[in-house]
């Protein structure tokens, strides 16, 4: 299967894109998600401390199972200060 | 009619904000106008950018206004608007608005709201210094 996966902030640019296609076995969850991830870019490994997951825009935990066409977003730490 | 959540790129005012909300039940409106300082931790910050996930922001925003509305039924309307791009010091970078048809409740509504926000909402900022540098920030790090 298939999932669009979507990177903000630090994330993006150690990524050096915005989104990609991520092919995943069938059944993987979001925790394989980002273990294939850091497979692919292990400079990214450094940016996911407190990043949290939204899968088609709602918060999830990583034993949630992801499906085909899923948009998997990387939510790096929030909160800017006003 | 404007949207009540909303990132957008572009110049924001309490205002323009505030006239989202026209009803003629309310008596009173709060808004809290958040801005660009120019220093951060003894540095010199020459502006900010600001990046969301547009969709869910906006999505997460509306969360928060249906928070408030269980919470203190008394508020009759919030609207949360957030800029993104790059931000000049001084520029607004959010406005929350929050109308009721009278004053008790609103104070503590919006600063709920500012709470939620830092907590929930996919919008980052990157700090550029001064002196050069660059830093994406957040409060919980």
């Amino acid at each position: 299967m298939k999932v669009q996966a979507k990177f903000f902030a630090a994330v993006r640019e150690a990524m050096g894109a915005d989104t990609a296609a991520v092919e995943l076995p069938a059944g993987a969850t979001v925790a394989d998600f980002m273990q294939h991830l850091r497979a692919m870019n292990p400079e990214v490994a450094a940016h996911l401390d407190g990043v949290m997951v939204a899968v088609n825009r709602k918060y999830v935990q990583p034993e949630h199972e992801l499906h085909d066409g899923d948009e998997v977003a990387l939510v790096p730490p929030v909160g800017g200060g006003y | 009619m404007r949207k009540l959540f909303e990132i957008t790129t572009e110049p924001l005012s309490a205002d323009q904000v505030a006239s989202r909300l026209a009803d003629p039940a309310v008596g009173a409106l709060l808004a809290f106008v958040g801005v660009v300082r120019g220093e951060t931790d003894g540095r010199s910050v020459q502006y900010l950018e600001y990046e969301a996930y547009p969709e869910m922001a906006e999505q997460e925003f509306g969360r928060i206004g249906d928070e408030i509305r269980a919470r203190w039924p008394s508020i009759r309307k919030v609207a949360i608007v957030h800029r993104v791009g790059r931000l000049e010091i001084g520029e607004a970078s959010v406005v929350v608005v929050l109308s009721a048809a009278h004053r008790p409740e609103v104070f503590d509504a919006c600063r709920y709201a500012i709470d939620r926000l830092k907590e929930i909402v996919p919008i980052w900022k990157k700090e550029v210094w001064t002196e050069g540098g660059a830093e994406w920030r957040s409060e919980q790090r």
